[in-house]
């Protein structure tokens, strides 16, 4: 597919670390998820109180979306977002289970089955910086270049969006992984497969 | 009266993760919902949840929680009133 778009920016959170366009922003090793990811959103500014109200996997994805929205978004903006993993939302949906497994102690929480669904991070992201635009979550084996590529293409290329949030955003147990990359119709890195699993792999 | 005021504050700071709020932050006659400590639908259906598990009260009806959880000093009443554990 011959493609006129750019991948504008991409970030990464994975090893405990957060990067942005391949260059570390935050680091905190040898800690485990909780107390990672709070002092990256702490240490990133991002000033968001319901962050903390979010399941595991929308606490990844909202960070990764948030590195690169916050200060690229402009009003006119109509971002469309598709993303994808391989666990769905299987983190959450273990915490749940657990909470209707006995019958005496019969107490599921209203605040963890909310997030019994992968796409919910995207209704978190949606929320903060407002986008009323085209959405969907994907579930695979592993990370698909190809079907995210032609999906933002065909989103690009019959005007249902000005630019395309893509990526990948998997949390199972201690094991997790973001990234995130903004397509618009300007930038230095052309839209292909290659460059997409080339910058996946950073 | 006092204590289970306290016991509350504590209990909603943490069950509902309000991380940038503490005790002290929260006055007995602060709204829970709304401009006061600005909880969401969600978190009210988690308060049910926890009346129900720490206090054996079940609401039948979830619009009772609307005057129930007006603030902590009406909740520590409504607690102390109808409590079965």
């Amino acid at each position: 597919m011959n493609s006129k778009n750019y991948i504008q920016a991409f970030s990464h959170i994975k090893n405990n670390t957060v990067s942005l366009n391949g260059n570390p922003i935050y680091n905190l090793p040898e800690q485990n998820f909780s107390v990672f990811i709070k002092a990256a959103y702490k240490h990133l500014e991002t000033k968001y109180s319901k962050f903390f109200k979010m399941d595991n996997l929308s606490k990844l994805a909202f960070l990764a979306a948030d590195i690169l929205l916050k200060d690229s978004k402009s009003e006119e903006d109509d971002i469309a977002i598709i993303l994808s993993n391989r666990a769905s939302s299987l983190d959450t949906d273990r915490k749940h289970q657990s909470s209707i497994s006995n019958a005496e102690q019969y107490y599921p929480s209203p605040a963890v089955f909310v997030y019994t669904l992968p796409n919910i991070c995207i209704g978190e992201i949606s929320i903060k910086h407002g986008l009323f635009s085209e959405n969907s979550f994907f579930i695979f084996d592993r990370f698909n270049a190809d079907y995210l590529l032609d999906y933002a293409e065909n989103l690009l290329q019959t005007n249902k969006a000005k630019k395309v949030l893509c990526g990948w955003v998997d949390f199972d147990e201690e094991n997790y992984e973001a990234f995130l990359y903004l397509v618009d119709k300007q930038g230095d890195t052309i839209h292909t497969k290659e460059e997409i699993t080339r910058l996946y792999t950073l | 009266m006092s204590e289970l005021k306290q016991e509350l504050k504590e209990k909603i700071i943490e069950q509902l993760n309000l991380e940038d709020v503490s005790v002290d932050d929260i006055a007995d006659d602060d709204s829970l919902f709304g401009d006061g400590l600005g909880l969401d639908s969600i978190d009210a259906l988690e308060l049910i949840v926890m009346l129900d598990k720490d206090y054996g009260i079940k609401l039948s009806d979830p619009k009772e929680g609307r005057k129930i959880f007006e603030s902590i000093e009406v909740m520590a009443s409504y607690i102390a009133e109808h409590r079965a554990k």
